[in-house]
């Protein structure tokens, strides 16, 4: 495990040198001012007019849930462009020849690689999730009921959108790779949408295509179930939004996200250690 | 070539190796065996499947078919490559690391100690004639200098076998001539190098044993030791030089070829000068100048490849 986790090492300090890093860090510090101004405006709003209790809580927790949820997706599409191209792009420039002759294995490297990237994913979800949830305390009074929850599912959202990256390193270019793993984000984020619509029509059609997108790409069901867990049921109760109750992903939905994170870094680990460098 | 077991006398042999990119052969039952603490040189142009091998006996290609030992073990052993350092062809690597940070990285991959490293990575950098640059980023090395590091950490953990594809192609004269240094002391701890190079004047002076590799197959051998005792070109310098004096030399020599100034013949051992000469003299041939020099590695590599077709 020693070769793991020097792998880890660096590849987490190549990560931090990534200017797609600093701009993420950037726009998610853009984002807490704005999202900060914005609440500050609404309590504003709110004490200059009579405004039942139960109403301005719903509207804070929306708001709160609108912070999280701009920053999930930011951390997703952090994940994708600062992974896509550490195999795809060191195979290619010949930098994976010095490191795939050392005594270690193939499974080593991506094993390495892909804690090195799980944890850069985590130290940025935990520091705009902090910011958003502090930022939103301070103005509202208003905090998640299961953070931690929330964080967690916001984080293994992350690893399969970085699980889904490598795997499509290990046989694609940067470029293809990229452009591959956005797409299926598109389509998790239809997934998710067509199930919260097939809570309202009753198209059984609706659900099967909704459902059949989660499938190929569950990430969008995490940040679902992760949004159920940090609001209480009135509050997710009364939208139609991608932080609605309408259609909570199952506990079943959670162990099919588990497996296919097994999955797809087992063949990542498979193609990777097959393939030619 | 002969095939040979893979002992502890052997450092790397292949039997049959051969690999094929869809249709195409890139290597073709390659057979070869490098004797430990050898310098051995693997020549031939472009295209004709040198890398592919080394990958092959490093495991970062997968070979299509037969099989090859490294230090005694399959190629497809992980842990004996702790004992092979390998620089490759136009070396790269994280460029945010200073030369220092990346030869300590490649030494703890390699299973060394922090503790070893603090001593060893300035000393092997030293080595290759960075030490002023120690504490430098890579980013701004030149290619030379990157060259030079990436040899750094091929041998940082003092390794056994060290494969070398293309070392002192980004260098300059001096670059080169340590380069020289650095094996014929690497071959003096005991290690085997197996170096690929285009630099054939290199090879001449550095390599105890060549093959060359044409289309994917090992074509032919040369022992560079044996060259001593060996082949020899020997230039004469003529006067008075008759037909008959020159069918004569048919019974000493391999080939003889005239020029305006000189007679040019190949003998295949030295012993046979003095009688050639005495042919000569006998036949009422002037003789001015008699200069032995050793078949010139490029003329041997043009004769067994033949004339380049071009690309």
């Amino acid at each position: 495990m020693r070769s793991v986790w020097i792998m880890a090492g660096v590849t987490f300090r190549e990560a931090a040198r990534r200017k797609i890093l600093w701009t993420a860090l950037i726009a998610g510090a853009l984002l807490l001012a704005i999202f900060a101004i914005a609440l500050r405006v609404q309590v504003h709003e709110f004490q200059s007019r009579a405004m039942s209790p139960f109403v301005r809580y719903q509207v804070e927790s929306g708001m709160l849930m609108i912070g999280l949820y701009t920053c999930d997706l930011l951390a997703v599409v952090l994940t994708i462009l600062t992974s896509l191209d550490t195999l795809a792009g060191e195979i290619s420039s010949g930098t994976i020849a010095a490191i795939a002759t050392k005594p270690m294995a193939r499974w080593q490297i991506l094993g390495g690689k892909f804690l090195g990237f799980a944890g850069m994913s985590a130290a940025y979800v935990c520091l705009t999730f902090g910011g958003a949830v502090a930022v939103a305390y301070a103005a509202t009074g208003v905090l998640p009921v299961h953070p931690a929850r929330g964080v967690l599912l916001i984080v293994f959202e992350c690893l399969e959108a970085l699980s889904v990256t490598l795997l499509l390193g290990t046989r694609f270019s940067s470029l293809t790779s990229g452009v591959l793993a956005l797409g299926l984000q598109g389509v998790a984020f239809m997934g998710g949408w067509l199930e919260q619509v097939s809570g309202f029509s009753q198209s059984a059609d609706i659900v099967t295509l909704g459902v059949a997108s989660s499938l190929i790409m569950p990430g969008e069901s995490l940040w679902r179930r992760a949004a159920y867990e940090m609001q209480t049921p009135l509050a997710g109760s009364l939208s139609f939004s991608p932080f609605a109750n309408v259609s909570i992903p199952s506990g079943t939905a959670l162990v099919y996200a588990a497996v296919y994170l097994t999955v797809v870094i087992a063949a990542a680990v498979w193609h990777f250690g097959r393939r030619d460098l | 070539m002969d095939s040979v077991s893979p002992t502890s006398e052997i450092a790397v042999e292949t039997r049959g190796l051969s690999k094929t990119f869809g249709s195409k052969v890139a290597v073709r039952d390659l057979s070869l065996a490098v004797g430990r603490g050898e310098i051995f040189g693997f020549l031939g142009p472009n295209g004709a499947g040198k890398s592919t091998s080394i990958k092959m006996l490093l495991g970062l290609v997968r070979p299509s078919g037969g099989e090859g030992f490294v230090l005694g073990a399959p190629i497809s052993d992980v842990a004996v490559r702790r004992r092979i350092g390998f620089l490759p062809e136009d070396f790269r690597f994280y460029d945010w690391l200073t030369a220092r940070e990346l030869v300590t990285l490649h030494g703890r991959l390699c299973g060394m100690t922090t503790a070893r490293l603090a001593v060893r990575a300035p000393d092997v950098i030293d080595l290759v004639g960075l030490s002023p640059h120690l504490d430098r980023r890579v980013r701004g090395f030149s290619k030379g200098m990157l060259q030079r590091l990436g040899l750094a950490q091929a041998l940082v953990h003092e390794p056994d076998l060290v494969f070398l594809d293309e070392p002192t192609s980004g260098l300059d004269p001096m670059g080169r001539r340590l380069v020289r240094d650095i094996l014929r002391d690497q071959r003096a701890r005991g290690a085997t190098i197996f170096l690929n190079s285009h630099l054939l004047s290199e090879i001449e002076v550095t390599c105890d044993r060549v093959v060359f590799i044409k289309d994917g197959a090992v074509v032919a051998g040369h022992d560079l030791r044996a060259d001593q005792r060996g082949e020899l070109r020997v230039v004469v310098r003529t006067g008075n030089l008759s037909g008959h004096a020159v069918e004569g030399l048919a019974r000493w020599t391999t080939s003889v070829r005239v020029e305006p100034e000189a007679l040019i013949m190949t003998v295949s051992s030295p012993a046979a000068i003095p009688d050639a000469v005495r042919h000569l003299v006998a036949s009422d041939v002037d003789i001015f100048e008699v200069v032995p020099e050793r078949v010139p590695l490029e003329e041997l590599f043009v004769r067994i490849m033949g004339e380049d077709p071009g690309l």
